[in-house]
């Protein structure tokens, strides 16, 4: 056995996030690891590699041996030398570099000289030739045809992760690769050349791990599957025993776990002063549907979230869900309509349409946005939660101001510590008073008032972007009942975008699917687990099913 | 085609502007071809090592090395004490470079930690450590030297019997470096007039029909510059050059890589100190007077203009950026007053014109790298979209 | 308790306000008279202060400490120089003002007493359109180079005031106590304001212990510049009272975090260039006042190295690069200026040497490389 996994667990803060994994893995195995965003491939990964955020938060549990030996890695660098590579999704390379540069990054060929006596190696000049030559080696074990003495910058990106590959296989001592959604940035064809030189690769005796969501791939690729849910190992089993469709469903296939008893909030957020009319007028939802967003050929240029085509209806007084998975572009969407990445296409709200690009009009609409990048965008953490909480309203609906507008108005703090005591109160928000700095308080804590900050607009829409993302359990819940609970009271039109799809199916009346930066289909939310978990995988089955009452 | 054709153009625009000034500068001065060859060949002996020293900073990815004015500072150390104990020639410029080096290495380690807390302003950072460092050099030289320090020689100080003297004479080894090799090119007929003063045998002479005077040829100084720029060439193709490429245009893959980034970017400036002051001290040879307070201020600045001027950006130089630089910098810098003179009847417009410019020539050059590097980051955003919405 | 205290105020701080406070208890010991001291540091900071005011708009905007000051300072140059030139035409155009409407007492006052405030005024009401205008321009300029606002801010500076020593030579201006005399024109290095509006702030209101004679000789020597405190600290209100305007705020906000800013609705490059403007106009009115107490408008390349002063008193005060209050000012203005007061006159009188200038070098840049290295959240 070239490495053997003895129940390995980890938690974060008293948050479970790996528990009991155990699996081996032979020379020259191709294995497919494969789990949904946060069922826990990424920290597994941390753990293996010694990546320090795992020493920093109270190490894990069980224990890893390399060929019998236990290891105990507490630096990328330790694993690497011990004979396992790794490829990231994200590039790490030089772009100014050529091919061979980069593959022999920091492991140049030396020409011998007097100097390095006196000094050390790194005064001794390169053997260019001798480098060129190691690294058409790599590249022409992948099979690929690229130049070594190409610069990275001009490559086409299908390329670029050829380079990193290469760059894991010139180590003389890899044993054992792991590959992060490789195929992930590859043309069709570009794929098929990978997979089949990562076979040759195994048949010289390397392992390898495939982490993909490309579900087919992985099946025709790997001699074993191994499926991660929540932290836990589902499945271990030779790759010929399960279809894709079974492949799914095990990566989200739990039964519904809606919970039926929400412990109740006692104070849920109380509006004051004048609630929109349309609101108070409006009947209990769902009564008289009529769409309060409509959605058409919407394209929006964010990194990493690209969204290409995506038209969906929401209407007025639902809870509303985006799901899929990371990259796919879900998130683009309630950024692109807040007019925070360039988008284009048509938004209509409530039948007129919305100026897009442009922030101050999205908020001018009654719009509020809770953004993904909590510390990034949702914040400021420098400034007092009543700065946080009101700045908003403040500066789009001209609140909390004294004086005359257009001339001068200043601050008024009082109605600022005013309305922010409100929300600290019926939120629950843990903290020394208005006063205290956004930036001192819990993840949990810092979530509510990104929608204190919301709720304070008083919206007619909601869009809420990952809203339990790095919080612990007690505040997960509690989120999410306020934003339920939110809806039910005042009536508001909601729409959460998270990767967490059972999150979405607790939540919400409807699920839309992103798939390569489309809509792969609108299901109920109590569509069974399965129905999802192929629409995320991207297997090509658009059911266009709309919810219908 | 045409798309290339112009990113040469722009790409040259900063050299290309200044052959047009001096093109319409070198008339008005009225100043002869020898005369200013002359001048020329002397401000490159001067210069061109002190600017030289900027380079490898830049290939680390810390911009323009405002620090080096440190090396100066170590350098100018070295010619004192060296003026003190009498040690004259060659081997007093040696003496100095030696009492320089660890000097230059101590403030150089300590630029270097303190640039490696200050990631992302390296060049404001090193900016303001120069004056920083200034005012430790002062208090060491106008206060600790002949009191702390024991300086024998009175002539060197204050009369008030501590510290140094605003100018210092360096007669001792005025010349040295310039002189080592002594070599004219000069017209048939000015050559013998020329030995026919300074004596025979004592100058190699190279004879130029049809040139008209004589133009005297620091050779020793150019083979010293001349090595220098083969050790840069060396030092490009070592291991430690080719890290310092990788941490220059992207840290964290070099961090990532193995590669110890922050002892990477220390040497970076200790070598740049060193060379520094090493320059300083060519530029003092040459120049044959210290100005022990003012010296060192100008150095940074004038070297850092000349770079730029040469066509080379806050990322990128070479050494020709280097010669190109410091030969129109200073052709502007001779013809520039006597232009000015001549054209609006003032020297002192053509004085304020070129250190106008040299500042100025130094805000465009920032400006036009913050503004690139601000549009590649969006390219590079954008290329991180992949393949999905390329389109 | 005094752990949290040294926390909030830093240790660069306690260490120079002991430092300061050790001079004050050590000046009567070599001779140096206190209330002269603290006389001279009163009025240094009044006259440093506004300069030191400006850095807050910029700072609080995430621009970065304004190390283009001369920018304004040039504009309040032009300012001062044109109210000398202009200064006849300016008062008898009010006294013809004041004649057409028939206010003969006014006619009087524009002549006799208020000539010299109007002198100052009308450098003020001239120096800030100006300032406002480069202002806008500076303010366009840094908003395309985010990142490195500092730099640049510092060699736009620099070349401006070369330009501005070309200028000085070239433009037209004719006054005979201005231009130099053998060439009938070119602006000279430095203009004296006496005549002009020489102490205009500094001498209304001022208290002179020296006029009572029942006051302690001990303190007798206290000069208090009312008028010229005064005016900073309305300016210091009206910095205060903009940055709590809905204005204001958003700029704070769009330095404390500028994508939330963004996502809120404003216009981040807008506020940024007001905040230029801002910061440029406070430095042209800075140093008008800095040259009636001063007595002389320096030219040329006097307003070379004034930056450096304002940001390191700033910073003194508790500044860091992207945060600044008030009491920065008051605090970091009142002990730079302090510092620099009384290291010349005790030091000297100790040592028999003039170490002021070192002591000057070590203390501003050592503090500006402080807030440089600080490790910034974010």
């Amino acid at each position: 056995m070239l490495l053997q996994l003895e129940h390995i667990g980890k938690e974060f803060y008293g948050n479970r996030v790996l528990a009991d994994i155990s699996f081996g893995i032979e020379p020259g195995e191709i294995i497919g690891l494969v789990g949904e965003n946060g069922a826990g491939k990424s920290t597994l990964l941390n753990i293996l590699f010694g990546m320090p955020v795992i020493s920093s938060t109270g190490g894990y549990e069980g224990e890893i041996q390399l060929d019998g030996h236990r290891v105990h890695f507490t630096s990328p660098n330790q694993a690497l030398e011990a004979g396992i590579g790794m490829v990231h999704q994200e590039f790490s390379l030089i772009p100014g570099f050529t091919a061979t540069e980069n593959i022999l990054l920091n492991r140049e060929v030396l020409n011998g000289s007097s100097m390095s006596y006196v000094f050390s190696d790194r005064v001794s000049t390169l053997n260019r030739e001798a480098m060129r030559q190691r690294a058409s080696d790599a590249i022409h074990t992948l099979g690929v045809n690229i130049s070594p003495d190409m610069v990275v910058s001009e490559m086409p990106v299908g390329y670029k992760q050829f380079i990193e590959i290469a760059r894991e296989i010139d180590r003389k001592n890899t044993r054992l690769l792991f590959l992060d959604e490789p195929t992930a940035v590859l043309t069709e064809q570009e794929a098929e050349i990978l997979l089949i030189a990562l076979q040759k690769l195994a048949r010289q005796g390397i392992a390898i791990v495939f982490i993909s969501h490309r579900l087919s791939e992985v099946k025709t690729l790997c001699s074993r599957i191994i499926v991660l849910r929540d932290g836990r190992l589902i499945t271990d089993s030779p790759a010929e025993t399960l279809t894709t469709r079974e492949i799914a469903s095990l990566m989200v296939g739990r039964e519904s776990t809606r919970k039926e008893e929400v412990p109740e909030i006692s104070d849920a957020p109380v509006e004051t002063g004048s609630v929109d009319d349309t609101l108070n007028a409006a009947p209990k939802k769902k009564k008289k549907p009529k769409p309060a967003l409509k959605v058409e050929h919407l394209w929006v240029d964010m990194p990493g979230e690209t969204v290409r085509d995506v038209s969906f209806e929401v209407k007025k007084g639902e809870i509303f869900g985006i799901g899929g998975l990371a990259g796919h572009g879900k998130l683009g969407i309630p950024n692109g309509i807040m007019g925070l990445y360039p988008a284009g296409g048509k938004v209509r709200l409530f039948g007129r349409r919305l100026t897009l690009n442009k922030p101050r009009a999205a908020l001018g609409r009654k719009m509020a946005f809770v953004s993904e990048d909590r510390r990034g965008v949702g914040l400021l953490l420098d400034e007092p939660l009543d700065w946080n909480i009101t700045f908003t309203a403040m500066q789009t609906q001209g609140r909390f101001l004294l004086g005359i507008p257009f001339i001068f108005q200043m601050r008024n703090e009082h109605a600022m510590a005013k309305e922010t005591k409100k929300f600290i109160e019926s939120l629950g928000i843990k903290c020394t008073g208005p006063k205290q700095k956004a930036g001192e308080l819990s993840g949990g804590n810092q979530q509510k008032v990104c929608l204190a900050k919301a709720f304070v607009l008083r919206p007619d829409i909601l869009l809420i972007c990952e809203p339990t993302r790095g919080i612990d359990i007690g505040a997960k819940t509690l989120v999410l009942d306020t934003l339920r609970e939110y809806n039910k009271e005042h009536g508001t039109t909601i729409i959460i975008t998270s990767s967490e799809l059972e999150e979405l199916r607790s939540v919400c009346d409807r699920v839309a699917i992103v798939d390569k930066g489309e809509i792969a289909g609108i299901l109920p939310a109590s569509s069974p687990a399965e129905e999802f978990g192929m629409l995320m995988m991207g297997e090509k089955m658009r059911v266009a099913l709309a919810a219908t009452e | 085609m045409m798309r290339k054709l112009f990113d040469i153009i722009a790409g040259n625009a900063v050299p290309a502007v200044f052959i047009l000034i001096s093109a319409f500068a070198i008339p008005l001065s009225g100043y002869s071809a020898t005369y200013l060859v002359q001048e020329l060949l002397t401000r490159i002996g001067r210069n061109s090592f002190l600017i030289l020293s900027l380079l490898i900073p830049i290939m680390a990815g810390m911009g323009l090395n405002f620090g080096m004015v440190l090396g100066a500072m170590a350098g100018q150390i070295g010619l004192l004490f060296i003026y003190d104990w009498g040690v004259v020639g060659l081997p007093g410029m040696i003496l100095a470079c030696l009492i320089g080096t660890p000097i230059a290495i101590v403030l150089g380690f300590f630029c270097g930690a303190v640039l490696n807390r200050a990631k992302g302003r390296e060049m404001v950072t090193s900016y303001i450590l120069g004056f920083f460092i200034n005012g430790v050099y002062q208090m060491f030289v106008l206060y600790l030297m002949g009191w702390v320090i024991p300086i024998t020689n009175p002539t060197l100080l204050l009369s008030r019997g501590y510290g140094v003297r605003n100018a210092v004479s360096l007669v001792g080894i005025r010349g040295v470096l310039d002189n080592l090799i002594p070599t004219i090119i000069a017209g048939t007929d000015s050559a013998k007039q020329f030995i026919n003063i300074n004596g025979a045998g004592t100058f190699i002479a190279v004879h130029v029909p049809y040139l008209n005077g004589a133009i005297r040829i620091p050779l020793g100084t150019l083979i010293v510059i001349g090595l220098f720029c083969l050790f840069i060439v060396w030092f490009r193709k070592t291991k430690l050059g080719q890290d310092m490429r990788a941490i220059g245009q992207n840290q964290a893959v070099a961090d990532s890589a193995g590669i110890a980034v922050n002892r990477t970017r220390i040497i970076a400036i200790v070598i740049s100190t060193v060379l520094a002051c090493y320059g300083q001290i060519i530029y003092l040879q040459n120049m044959g007077t210290l100005n022990t307070y003012n010296s060192h201020d100008q150095a940074g600045m004038f070297s850092i203009a000349a770079l730029l001027i040469g066509g080379a950006s806050v990322s990128r130089a070479s050494i020709a950026n280097v010669f190109v630089g410091v030969i129109l910098f200073h052709l502007m810098f001779i013809v520039a007053p006597m232009a000015g003179k001549n054209l609006v009847g003032e020297a002192q417009i053509g004085e304020y014109f070129r250190v106008f410019v040299s500042y100025g020539i130094i805000a465009i050059a920032l400006v036009l790298h913050a503004w690139k590097r601000n549009r590649e980051r969006e390219a590079a955003r954008r290329s991180l979209r992949g393949n999905k919405g390329g389109e | 308790m005094i752990k949290r205290f040294i926390q909030n105020a830093g240790w660069p701080r306690i260490i120079i306000a002991l430092f300061l406070l050790a001079l004050f208890i050590a000046a009567p010991f070599v001779g140096v008279r206190v209330d002269t001291s603290l006389s001279n540091t009163l009025v240094r900071f009044g006259m440093n202060g506004v300069m030191v005011l400006a850095m807050i708009p910029m700072v609080q905007a995430g621009c970065g400490l304004n190390f283009g000051l001369p920018l304004g300072i040039i504009a309040g140059l032009l300012g001062a120089t044109l109210s000398i030139e202009w200064n006849v035409e300016i008062l008898s155009w009010l006294v013809g003002m004041a004649g057409k409407y028939n206010i003969s007492w006014l006619t009087q006052e524009f002549a006799d007493t208020w000539r010299e405030p109007i002198g100052l005024a009308s450098a003020i009401i001239i120096a800030v359109p100006i300032a406002a205008i480069l202002g806008w321009f500076y303010g366009k300029l840094l908003n395309r180079v985010k990142g490195d606002e500092m730099m640049i801010a510092t060699y736009v500076g620099f070349s401006s005031v070369s330009f501005m020593c070309i200028a000085w030579l070239l433009l037209p201006y004719k006054h005979p106590t201005m231009v130099w005399g053998y060439a009938g024109r070119g602006l000279r290095t430095t203009i004296s304001v006496e005549g002009y509006w020489l102490h205009v702030l500094n001498d209304s209101l001022a208290v002179n212990l020296g006029d009572y004679s029942s006051m302690p000789e001990w303190i007798n020597h206290l000069y208090i510049p009312t008028g010229m405190l005064i005016f900073f600290a309305v300016m210091a209100v009206i910095v205060w009272i903009f940055m709590r305007t809905k204005t204001g705020t958003a700029m704070t906000a769009v330095g404390s975090n500028p994508e939330f800013a963004r996502a809120s609705g404003v216009n981040v490059d807008k506020m940024r260039t007001i905040s230029v403007v801002l910061s440029t106009v406070l430095g042209a009115v800075g140093i008008i006042v800095y040259e009636q107490s001063f007595g002389f408008i320096q030219l040329y390349m006097g307003p070379f190295y004034m930056a450096l002063p304002a940001v390191a008193s700033i910073l003194l005060g508790g500044a860091s690069v992207n945060k600044a209050s008030i009491l920065n000012v008051i605090v970091g203005t009142f002990l730079f200026q302090g510092i620099l007061t009384m290291t010349p006159s005790v030091i000297n009188s100790y040592l028999q040497t003039d170490m002021s200038e070192v002591i000057r070098l070590i203390v501003s840049n050592g503090m500006i490389l402080y807030a440089l290295t600080r490790k910034v959240r974010g």
